[in-house]
């Protein structure tokens, strides 16, 4: 077999280089790729929703505006919330690394609770906006915001499930031989809805509130 | 089509062996046959747009026609658009993609077998809802653009927007997922020395297809659930009188739609580089110039939304704006032509029924170019806009272009898909049958456009000069049914008793052409190297024309000899789906005891399957499979 010539686009032998340098380089586990690309989309799903609300936030058909409805604090500490949430995932993590499996249940079942309670947080705020008039189908403002942070909220639902649909999972015997990307894909998920809270909070909540 | 889904065309060794006949298909997830899947159901759905858009040139053939009311002609052109789009083209560009992308690229499998079982079926899922509606009280009928405020609920009181809505919403995320599952199956899945700039020309467009479809469905999924809100839950978006803006449905809607028109025509453009290159008997020409031109559109196609709103009012600074990007996409796309046109000067050139395709798509797809450049001239666009001269327009993209360059992908990798080939000599009938039928029926809407004769009317009075032109239109439609029939008789006769196909049929350059056609189970015997660009061609010139076997990467893991390890069937993703169509059901028939039990059933499906790491199954390697490669490396 004649050994090939290096053409324009590099045309190589099969003994020239090892395989590693041929393209075949350590690449990223499948799983931990399709998040991020995943992940990508969903910045554009919450991005269209953010669009919508600063296009349609002032129109507030005489009812309750960005100013007048926001109860800060209450939010504030929801945001606490989920915040801390990110770190006890990120505990998780660690222990799941250190091979403690025990340790790993228990941020899990921290991190889902404190997820329910930034739920519970939320629901308290929109039962309140409910009784004050700001509804769904009461302005396009109620409508956009209902929408945009009922998403997020669905997201942190979402999360709420999977943690404990893993956590359920983790008694699985071979369960730490397929930690690793198990725990890092929820992990990515869970601090990318965390993201999208810090936006929500800055631009709708903190901008809404100074007008 | 029977005889495809029959057992028949099973690779003879080496195939899943928990399944046979019908469960064989309902729980597949080999993304060869996922492709032919997608293949069936993109030509059935085609086949009923196809009635859709006869029964309309039937009405409008003569003055005054009386085939159908004017409620159905809107019923009509709505799924029509809806269908071709959606449920027609895309899903046969996908298609090809899974049958052929990781073909290309030397891998066993997609990255996520499971969830490209999940997108075909939410696909079929969602098409076979919106298709229900004919018979569910209610189709859509606000066009397939849907506008608000005709699309809202004071002007379309009944189902028929909702079905759009929840049916594109279903079909809309498997789009999405399998957009995921192709970035990562190429950019993760290359066999050795597949590197970039290796990559063939399709597996490069389907690479920047998906992620248009990453970056533009999620405008439409928003843009879907608000009008879903707004009808089902009365929330106010939309509604001027409540403060809302019906333009943002309209920029939503064409910030996904633009892109859109180029995850249509992007694959396009890739079946036709491989085509050219194989009937010239030349490597394709400017490859580096085509691949930075695929960019380089993909990233125009999110900056000319404005040019479908041009009469909305936007002012002439926008519209200026707008329609220089516009136009500017017809830099890399001419790029592109003259690279074909010059991988065809000096080649051997064979004109197959493919290369037939390859070369009418040039011919017509530039007219459709030149006349969407003259749409983009935004002052002209006043004039022009919903007349006609639209409608022409974007047939010739969209059937000189896409379903042209689809079926020049039939015909070339049919022997791949099927083990047998086509007829070339009903494929030369069908060709010649739908080309000139195409261009009688649509050249003269061009002239219908600049007489003024206004899109979606459904009928006209025989003194405003419009009948002439309308009866050779319809005439045209004839013409191009017969050719469609002649395909439909091409493809059935062929799958059931078509010459059987050889490895390497056309004497062709890519991976695909290196296995027995059709492929394995496990496509490759062992993962081959790629020595260069055209690998396969690089063998032929360079080696004994066979692909060697890469070597083992250090840690790989063994399994027995002379066995693939493959993933296992599943009929999880179909339960999955069906939950999602059932779901959708009870949102349009506002039945919550069915959104609860079906959302319910999703939650425990993914409770179920979402952690489950597949143990998958050992497959045995047939000797000629082993031989298929060579001994060196």
């Amino acid at each position: 077999m004649p050994m090939a010539s290096v053409t324009e686009r590099g045309l190589v032998g099969a003994s020239d280089r090892p395989v590693a340098e041929l393209g075949a380089q350590e690449p990223m586990d499948n799983s931990v790729l399709g998040l991020w690309v995943w992940l990508s989309a969903e910045a554009l799903f919450f991005a269209s929703l953010i669009g919508v609300y600063f296009l349609l936030h002032t129109d507030t058909n005489h009812g309750l505006t960005p100013q007048t409805a926001f109860d800060l604090p209450l939010t504030f500490v929801g945001t606490i919330i989920l915040l801390s949430s990110s770190m006890t995932m990120a505990l998780g993590y660690n222990q799941m690394r250190r091979g403690n499996v025990v340790g790993l249940r228990r941020w899990l079942v921290a991190t889902a609770f404190l997820g329910l309670a930034f739920l519970a947080f939320q629901a308290k705020e929109f039962t309140g906006f409910y009784s004050r008039g700001l509804t769904l189908s009461s302005s396009p403002f109620g409508s956009s915001f209902f929408t945009l942070t009922g998403f997020h909220g669905l997201h942190v639902l979402f999360g709420v499930f999977w943690l404990l649909s893993l956590l359920a999972y983790t008694y699985k015997p071979t369960f730490m031989q397929e930690a690793k990307t198990k725990v890092q894909v929820l992990g990515l998920y869970w601090h990318f809805v965390d993201v999208v809270w810090v936006v929500i909070f800055t631009f709708v909540y903190l901008m809404g509130k100074v007008g | 089509m029977a005889s495809i889904s029959g057992t028949a065309n099973l690779p003879r060794t080496g195939e899943a062996t928990a399944y046979r006949g019908l469960m064989a298909w309902l729980t597949v997830v080999d993304h060869k046959r996922i492709g032919q899947l997608y293949l069936m159901s993109g030509l059935l759905f085609f086949l009923v747009g196809g009635v859709e858009a006869f029964i309309m040139r039937l009405q409008l053939m003569h003055p005054n026609g009386h085939v159908v009311s004017a409620a159905v002609f809107n019923e009509l052109f709505t799924m029509h658009g809806t269908t071709m789009i959606f449920l027609a083209v895309m899903p046969l560009s996908i298609g090809f993609i899974n049958a052929i992308v990781p073909l290309q690229i030397g891998a066993r499998d997609v990255a996520f077998p499971r969830l490209n079982a999940l997108s075909f079926w939410l696909f079929l899922g969602g098409g076979l809802l919106l298709n229900s509606s004919w018979f569910l009280g209610g189709t859509p009928n606000a066009g397939w653009f849907n506008y608000t405020p005709i699309s809202g609920a004071q002007f379309s009181p009944g189902l028929g927007v909702d079905f759009y809505d929840i049916g594109l919403q279903i079909a809309g995320i498997g789009t999405l997922i399998s957009g995921i599952n192709f970035l990562v199956t190429i950019v993760n899945m290359r066999a050795p020395g597949m590197t970039w700039f290796r990559l063939p020309m399709f597996t490069w467009t389907t690479f920047v297809t998906m992620i248009l479809v990453l970056f533009a469905f999620p405008p439409l999924t928003v843009n879907l659930f608000l009008q879903t809100f707004e009808r089902l839950f009365h929330a106010e978006y939309f509604n001027v009188a409540a403060g809302g803006s019906p333009l943002l449905w309209a920029n939503l809607f064409w910030i996904f739609g633009h892109p859109e028109v180029y995850i249509l025509i992007l694959p396009a453009f890739g079946i036709i580089s491989e085509v050219i290159p194989t009937f010239s008997r030349k490597p394709l020409f400017g490859y580096v110039s085509m691949v930075l031109a695929t960019l380089a559109i993909g990233f125009l196609s999110f900056m000319v939304w404005v040019h479908h709103m041009f009469t909305l009012g936007y002012g002439p600074w926008v519209n200026s704006i707008f329609a220089l990007t516009s136009m500017l996409i017809a830099v890399p796309t001419g790029v592109k032509v003259f690279n074909w046109l010059s991988t065809m000067w000096g080649g051997q050139l064979r004109f197959t029924t493919a290369m037939l395709w390859a070369v009418g798509f040039l011919f017509t797809f530039v007219l459709g170019g030149m006349s969407g450049v003259m749409l983009a001239v935004a002052p002209a666009d006043l004039q022009l806009n919903n007349s006609y001269f639209v409608v022409a327009h974007f047939h010739y993209v969209l059937i000189g272009g896409s379903l042209f360059a689809l079926l020049a992908g039939l015909y070339y990798w049919f022997p791949k898909i099927t083990g047998r080939m086509l007829n070339e000599r009903l494929g030369r009938w069908n060709f010649w049958l739908m080309f000139i039928g195409f261009n009688v029926t649509f050249f003269p809407m061009h002239f219908l456009g600049l007489e003024g004769m206004p899109r979606r009317i459904f009928t006209y009075s025989p003194g405003f000069g419009f009948t002439f032109w309308n009866e050779v239109a319809t005439f045209g439609v004839f013409i191009l049914a017969s050719g469609v029939l002649l395909l439909v008789m091409n493809v059935v006769r062929s799958v059931a008793a078509g010459e059987r196909a050889s490895a390497d049929p056309w004497d062709a350059r890519g991976l695909e052409w290196s296995i027995s056609s059709p492929a394995p189970a496990y496509n490759f015997a062992k993962i081959p190297l790629v020595r260069g660009y055209d690998p396969l061609w690089v063998e032929k010139m360079h080696g004994d024309g066979r692909m060697i076997p890469a070597p083992q990467a250090p840690g790989a893991h063994h399994g027995p000899l002379g066995m693939v390890h493959m993933p296992k069937p599943t009929i999880v993703p179909l339960l999955v789906a069906l939950t999602l169509v059932a779901a959708g059901y009870g949102f349009i028939f506002n039945q919550l005891w069915l959104e609860v039990l079906a959302l319910l059933l999703l939650g425990v499906a993914l409770h179920r399957s979402m952690f489950e790491v597949d143990p998958g199954e050992y497959v045995r390697v047939r000797p000629e499979d082993e031989e298929a490669m060579s001994a060196h490396g």
